[in-house]
């Protein structure tokens, strides 16, 4: 595939990810941010926020699952959630995170695990658009193409 | 570039700290900062924003979390400013109901904002900054 094709692919499958609210511009401010002294910003910040997300849906499963749940202690990880998926421009992600505070706030156990398992969906399902857009670009890069901006998007 | 401005023999650049818990807010608005010319640095949480000023060194921007462990942010702005520290502190918060960020501001803040940082609300504060170091 020519390198035109591919910028055009990336481009395509950008817009729908922005269209059906998976990314929004904070996504888009990221890739403006990396430049040739730092190219690999973009897929840097993904890993953390992987690693970062992974790590708090397992500490809100744990939690959720004991005998007297510690809200406060779900409030805490939701809104560390919310924060760097906002930060990283996973809208749905961080979407979902409000719903999950307004029943933690309630203190409503059985609208908090409904909530669990919708964050968990979203994050899964941004994490692997995520890494599909991310594939589509590194072979941008290695065919020698420019990655196009998503600046229309911010 | 936005950040430097130009003195007589030396070009000064801005100097901005990054105080938040999060690494991925930390990287984000570091590179952030970073871009728009500035000297950057970034602490994890606000005791250690306030030992930095206490030895001595001085950031013309402090992006302060509200939320972090050991010294949160409200405790930190009031110390740093019963320390004397002038310097614009701006709060960044991911808490946006009502009455959330009045205390914070309360504590010394210069404005409060809703994470994530933006470009147009940088562009914004380097203009007082600006003035202010005139």
């Amino acid at each position: 595939m020519e390198v035109n094709q591919m910028q055009r692919s990336f481009l395509e499958y950008a817009t729908v990810l922005f269209r059906e609210g998976f990314l929004d511009g904070q996504f888009s401010q990221l890739q403006m941010l990396q430049d040739e002294s730092n190219p690999d910003f973009v897929v840097e910040v993904v890993s953390l926020f992987f690693e970062d997300s992974q790590k708090l849906l397992n500490d809100l499963t744990t939690t959720l699952d004991q005998q007297n749940v510690d809200f406060k202690k779900i409030d805490a990880h939701i809104h560390q959630l919310k924060g760097s998926s906002s930060s990283i421009g996973a809208q749905r992600v961080k979407n979902a995170c409000i719903a999950f505070r307004n029943f933690c706030d309630q203190q409503n156990l059985e609208g908090c695990m409904r909530c669990l398992q919708h964050v968990k969906q979203e994050y899964l399902l941004v994490k692997s658009k995520l890494e599909a857009l991310l594939r589509l670009e590194q072979q941008i890069v290695a065919a020698g193409g420019a990655i196009p901006v998503l600046s229309e998007f911010s | 570039m936005a950040g430097e401005m130009a003195g007589n023999s030396t070009k000064k650049k801005i100097s901005a700290l990054v105080v938040d818990d999060d690494r991925l807010v930390r990287r984000i608005h570091g590179m952030l900062l970073t871009r728009f010319g500035m000297e950057t640095n970034a602490v994890e949480n606000g005791k250690e924003a306030v030992d930095l000023f206490a030895s001595g060194k001085c950031y013309d921007l402090v992006f302060m979390d509200m939320e972090m462990p050991i010294m949160d942010g409200l405790k930190a702005t009031q110390a740093l400013r019963e320390m004397g520290v002038s310097s614009t502190i701006v709060g960044v918060t991911s808490r946006t109901q009502e009455g959330e960020t009045q205390a914070f501001m309360e504590a010394g803040l210069d404005a409060c904002w809703e994470k994530p940082l933006t470009r147009d609300g940088i562009i914004s504060l380097l203009d007082q900054v600006a003035k202010k170091l005139l």
